[in-house]
């Protein structure tokens, strides 16, 4: 108990709780990188060769397949610290401002990030229950994989979904563009020696790492993948 | 040295006190000089109620030059009116135009209850300090000043931290009500110094859970404290905070 | 003369160096237990009351401790630019004790105490140890070491300073030690509170009433021993430096119980403030002195010239004060300075469309710098459009900061067209009389800092009242309060249900309902206002005979009216800013009547008091030592009744002369 005392004093405190942002939005962020690159994979067009073997690694290797649980963790963890923040961070102010010029001292996507949190939250419930969650309760029930690669095909015929996949990369960007030096500003590592390196990296990260995502729905659905 | 001219409509919160409702109260006001300053425009505004027998608006105020920190209004939406770098008691009614609406209101935030109509109260931010914004040193144990040398590079980013002058406004601006960057500028100013080495660790965990018990908000890292503060205080004074505090946490011998 | 048997300073026998460190190891002590059982109530959360308080808790005494503003932190030392000084003669330049010692007697004109003097000067050297320790950021030198500035009327460099903010780096160092001792239970703040009257038992203070300034309660307070450090009372000329709250109130209600009135009159009027702008103005704002070290100070030669400044060519300008003075130049003392301006003003050579201004110039210094920075970059033959940027950085640099004051208050750019400035009350070296043991003349009742009239005479030198404030908090109070007790271990608890506790609160609660149900038809503001324009112009910067008499009939006729008419809006029992500002008006009335007959009864000049009946054929300040080198304490006895006692000034150790710096 007195081990543990210390342990989630510092974890419930303020910047504690920032700490666990941080730390998970990183994680995401990293997982953000191997998921974009495999998908990415979709872009050989070659009927879904490259992208399935490296998807059939990332399904069935143990290693992966234990990360995943951590993933999963990590989601969670943001997903409940980040909706908290939200809650008591809202709950330190009871009445609002009358007039409020927030424009003035910042961006509006900094201000949003339970917004942003809250809609790509929504695209992950509709996007995992399009391919991970049927693939993996497929794996539990009978060992095979599906075949992911014609199931994107086929979902993306839709407009509304591709709509709702851009829709979800546009959250992610503006959670991203502000998400990632946050994560750094939290984490206590702002310098001006690196501030200019991390800001950059990060602008760069928030527009590339979403808008290779939105092409994949975007090029199924036009017919440049097939 | 103009003469006053300009007319303005002010919106100002009015509420009697802690436990009553407030709500907004329309006032005209003419002849108002570009030179007066805001509260000095409230002065003028308060006399005129006073003739009108009516009762004039509370507000907080003493030094009028932008270092007491006691000044507090919420103007058109910022902390402190439009201007950068400046108290609610230096900005300058040329920043406005002739047939303005003003919109004032106190700061808002559930650790600064209103008092009354503009004014609320502080004290969370001395308990705040009384937690640890100090170095235990009792009069008189004091070895000679010129005894120990103090890098001129760390006597200037402590000055600029010390530099805060208590006011709130980063509270005010922050969408969260965190506090911040007071926090962290006086964590940082002690941390900076070779006479804040010794209580370091412990007067970071002190400071920064008192913060926490006094009921603001979180940093979401929108530097809309920064950019609002009057003095100028810098951002990294989080960051610095963030690291002394996770520092401490990690590695003190507090349980 | 022969000084008052009312008036024992108490100061110690022996050699004045060896005065303070004698009796301070011979003082009375009080043994820690005891110290436990003893309450002092201080009020005001300046450098001397922060630091007090913080010192008197640490020894383990209880403390109670009260300000009028929302924090301690706001007290209005905070608003000290330019610096403290200390005789440590780090840079080797000759200061020392002594040096400090008669510098400061010599800039007060001689008027005041040497014994206080000499251990303030002492004790000067600690302050700076101590604030140190603390986590003070002083201005440093690249070596790591402390740097030093020099200030008016002196010769060495002395002054420490942070900035342009030394005031608020030091409050905050004695705001922290007052704040951990809160944290540890040892002081009760009272915030929000204002001090309305004190209580005497039996001759003795024994304690306040206050009045919770957010409910409108009156409170009673018992202590062993109360510590009146509520600042200076400047505001009674309305348009000062001074913060809008800072009140006499405190120590004026001390005196009407039996604390005598130190040399009222003695006011300084600081030269370089920016000028008002207009009727709305509400209070004046200070530009620190140190831009005299680089700053000319000048007016038109020809009368009315109302040309634009830079219109005006050099052979034009009277640089008056170099005129003068050629010796200290633009560094004479601020009385001084501030005289000097007035005259040319009064006569006619005044700038700005009020005409109640003169030039602070740095072109010369632009020019100066500049050339110094391509000296040091080896540029030969520089364009002189380039020496002026180049010379504008290195100004910017210096006082940056006070530059984008004067344009964001006046909306001039300084760095364009010389700055205007001109005189405004500054400090009030007068205030309650206080013995060695800077006890009043009620005994358990103490004045510190800016609230008492000890050490600084007629005038007081730049960066000195940061020094005396912590002397006075830190190392004097400290060990003077022990004499008085060590003799108060018996009293036990004081009881706040004492008669005169019950009797106090109800004249309090009296004037308060009497001042709100006038319900005249002028606001509080308005009164002090006009008391503000009879004080400056009748007893400001100049004042004669004729004028004062007049101006105490006018300040009578003022009272009399302010009681017949004031209306004060809000209610008793709520937040009421109207209703203090109302109590502090009530009492600046009375004092500025005093500060008029105090004004009149010494006939010289001195300091910061000028009679126009006293100068030297060159407008110099004469000093009458033979009929005037006393301290006036003035004892109240009702109404429009004072009784003057003089407590005569002996000087052992400096020769008195005419100051000279010419
Ligand atoms: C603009 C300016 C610049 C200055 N610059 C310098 C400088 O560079 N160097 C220098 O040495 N000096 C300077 N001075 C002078 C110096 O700052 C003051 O003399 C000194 O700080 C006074 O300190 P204090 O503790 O006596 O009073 P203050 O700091 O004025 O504190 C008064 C305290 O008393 C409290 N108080 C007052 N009345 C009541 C009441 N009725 N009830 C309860 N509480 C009350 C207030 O709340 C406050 O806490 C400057 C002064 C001004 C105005
Ligand atoms: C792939 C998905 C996601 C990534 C990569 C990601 C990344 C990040 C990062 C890097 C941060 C900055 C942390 C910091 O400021 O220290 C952040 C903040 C935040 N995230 Fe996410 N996030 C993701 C999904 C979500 C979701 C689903 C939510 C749902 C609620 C969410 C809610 C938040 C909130 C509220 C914050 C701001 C917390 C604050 O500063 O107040 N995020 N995220
Ligand atoms: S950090 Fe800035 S905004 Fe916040 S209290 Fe200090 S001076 Fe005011
Ligand atoms: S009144 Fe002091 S900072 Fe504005």
């Amino acid at each position: 108990m007195i081990v543990m005392s210390w342990f989630t004093q510092t974890l419930t405190s303020s910047i504690g709780k920032k700490l666990i942002m941080s730390l998970t939005g990183l994680f995401l962020i990293s997982f953000l990188v191997i998921h974009a690159t495999i998908n990415a994979m979709i872009f050989y067009n070659d009927g879904g060769e490259t992208f399935s073997h490296w998807g059939h690694f990332m399904g069935t290797n143990p290693i992966v397949r234990t990360l995943e649980i951590g993933l999963v963790l990590g989601f969670l963890f943001h997903i409940y610290d980040g909706l908290m923040l939200t809650k008591n961070n809202r709950e330190a102010r009871p009445v609002k401002y009358a007039s409020r010029n927030a424009n003035a001292n910042s961006t509006w996507y900094s201000r949003s990030m339970g917004l942003l949190g809250t809609l790509i939250l929504i695209f992950l419930v509709v996007h995992t229950s399009h391919f991970w969650i049927p693939n993996r309760a497929n794996q539990f029930s009978t060992g095979e994989e599906l075949d992911l690669y014609n199931m994107m095909l086929e979902i993306f015929q839709n407009p509304w979904v591709v709509l709702l996949y851009v829709a979800g990369c546009f959250s992610l960007f503006w959670h991203l563009l502000h998400g990632f030096k946050s994560a750094f500003q939290t984490l206590g590592l702002y310098h001006i020696k690196y501030n200019g390196l991390i800001s950059f990296v990060g602008v760069a990260f928030s527009i590339v790492v979403p808008l290779l995502f939105a092409l994949m729905p975007i090029a199924m659905y036009m017919g440049w993948v097939h | 040295m103009s003469e006053g001219n300009m007319r303005l409509t002010l919106k100002v919160w009015r509420q009697s006190n802690e436990n009553t409702a407030g709500s907004f109260e329309n006032y005209q006001l003419e002849g108002i000089s570009p030179d007066m300053s805001f509260l000095e425009m409230f002065d003028v505004l308060n006399e005129q109620l006073v003739e009108a027998k009516q009762d004039p608006v509370a507000f907080d105020h003493d030094c009028r030059e932008g270092i007491c920190g006691m000044c507090s209004m919420h103007i058109n939406g910022q902390p402190h009116g439009p201007l950068q770098g400046v108290t609610t008691c230096q900005l300058h009614m040329r920043s406005f135009k002739d047939g303005d609406t003003i919109v004032v209101e106190p700061w808002r935030a559930g650790s600064f209850p209103v008092i009354k109509d503009l004014v609320v109260d502080r004290d969370a931010f001395d308990r705040i300090i009384s937690a640890g914004g100090f170095v235990s040193v009792n009069t008189g144990n004091a070895q000679d000043a010129n005894n120990l040398p103090v890098p001129k590079e760390a006597a200037d980013d402590a000055f600029a931290a010390a530099a805060c002058i208590g006011c709130g406004a980063c509270v005010a601006a922050c969408k969260n009500a965190s506090a911040m960057l007071f926090v962290s500028a006086k964590i940082s100013q002690l941390a900076l110094l070779p006479q804040g080495q010794v209580e370091r660790k412990i007067r970071a965990e002190k400071m920064v859970a008192q913060m926490d018990a006094e009921g603001f908000g979180a940093c979401s890292n929108t530097q809309a404290c920064s950019a609002e503060c009057p003095k100028g205080i810098t951002f990294d004074n989080i960051a610095r905070m963030n690291r002394e505090y996770l520092g401490a946490k990690l590695s003190s011998t507090n349980v | 003369m022969a000084t008052s048997p009312r008036l024992d300073a108490k100061i110690p026998e022996g050699p004045l160096e060896t005065k303070w460190s004698k009796y301070r190891s011979s003082v009375p002590l009080v043994n820690p237990a005891n110290k436990r059982n003893l309450e002092v109530i201080v009020v005001g959360t300046g450098l001397a009351g922060a630091s007090a308080a913080a010192t008197l808790a640490e020894l383990g005494y209880k403390v109670k401790a009260f300000c009028f503003q929302d924090s301690p932190r706001r007290a209005h030392s905070i608003a000290a630019q330019g610096g403290i000084n200390a005789a440590k003669n780090y840079q080797n330049d000759g200061d020392s004790i002594y040096r400090l010692f008669y510098d400061t007697v010599k800039g007060g004109d001689y008027r005041s105490r040497e014994a206080n003097v000499h251990r303030l000067a002492e004790v000067s050297g600690n302050i700076i140890d101590q604030c140190v320790a603390q986590g003070v950021p002083f201005a440093r030198e690249y070596g790591g070491l402390l740097s030093n500035r020099s200030f008016g009327g002196v010769q060495v460099q002395r002054t420490f300073y942070a900035a342009g903010q030394t005031g608020q780096q030091l409050l905050l160092g004695a705001y922290s030690g007052l704040q951990r001792q809160v944290g540890m239970g040892t002081i009760q703040m009272y915030n929000r509170h204002e001090m309305l009257d004190i209580v005497n038992i039996d001759g003795k203070c024994r304690g306040i009433i206050a009045r919770n300034l957010i409910t409108g309660e009156l409170e009673r307070h018992a202590g062993h021993a109360v510590l009146l450090c509520t600042g200076g009372y400047g505001n009674v000329f309305y348009l000062s430096t001074n913060a809008m709250g800072s009140n006499v109130t405190a120590a004026w209600k001390a005196h009407r119980r039996g604390a005598f009135f130190g040399n009222p009159c003695f006011t300084q009027i600081h030269p370089t403030c920016i000028p008002v702008s207009g009727e709305h103005q509400s209070k004046l704002t200070l530009m620190s002195e140190s831009l005299r070290n680089d700053g000319r100070i000048w007016v038109p030669k020809k009368k009315d010239d109302n040309r634009p400044a830079n219109a005006i060519p050099e052979d034009e300008r009277d640089y008056y004060l170099e005129r003068r003075y050629p010796a200290f130049g633009n560094l004479v003392p601020r009385d001084i300075a501030s005289r000097a301006a007035k005259e040319r003003c009064d006569a006619g050579y005044g700038v700005g469309s009020s005409k109640l201004a003169v030039y602070l110039d740095y072109s010369a210094a632009f020019q100066r710098y500049g050339m110094g920075e391509a000296n040091k970059n080896n540029i030969s033959n520089p364009s002189q459009e380039d020496v002026i940027s180049w010379g504008k950085a290195v100004v910017k640099e210096k006082y940056g900061n006070l530059f984008d004051m004067y344009k964001q208050i006046t909306g001039e750019d300084p760095y364009e067209v010389p700055m205007r400035i001109y005189p405004a009350v500054h400090y009030t070296m007068g205030g309650l009389w206080v013995d060695y043991n800077l006890m009043t003349t009620v005994p358990g009742l103490y004045a510190l800092g800016e609230a008492n009239f000890s050490d600084h005479g007629a005038n007081r030198l730049g960066a000195s009242a940061l020094m005396q404030g912590l002397a006075d908090g830190y190392f004097v109070i400290p060990y003077t309060i022990g004499s008085y007790l060590s003799n108060e271990i018996r009293t036990g608890k004081i009881s706040t249900d004492h008669p005169e506790f019950i009797k106090v609160e109800a004249e309090s609660k009296a004037r308060i309902e009497k001042l709100m149900n006038i319900q005249g038809t002028t606001s509080p503001e308005m009164f002090h206002r006009r008391l503000g324009k009879i004080m400056w112009d009748k007893c400001g910067m100049a004042r004669n005979a004729e004028g004062l008499s007049q101006a105490i009939t006018e300040i009578r006729a003022l009272r009399e009216e302010f009681w017949r008419d004031v209306r004060v809006m809000g209610k008793v029992n709520e937040f009421n800013p109207e209703l203090d500002k109302a109590n502090r008006v009530a009492d600046f009335i009375e004092l500025g009547e005093l500060m008029c007959i105090d004004a009149l009864n010494r006939n010289e000049s001195c300091g910061g008091h000028f009679r126009e009946e006293y100068q030297s054929e060159e407008g110099e300040a004469l000093r009458d030592d033979e009929d005037y080198r006393y301290v006036a304490a003035w004892q109240y006895k009702g109404t429009e009744d004072w009784e003057l006692h003089k407590e005569e000034l002996i000087y052992d150790n400096i020769k008195i002369a005419q100051r000279s710096y010419k």
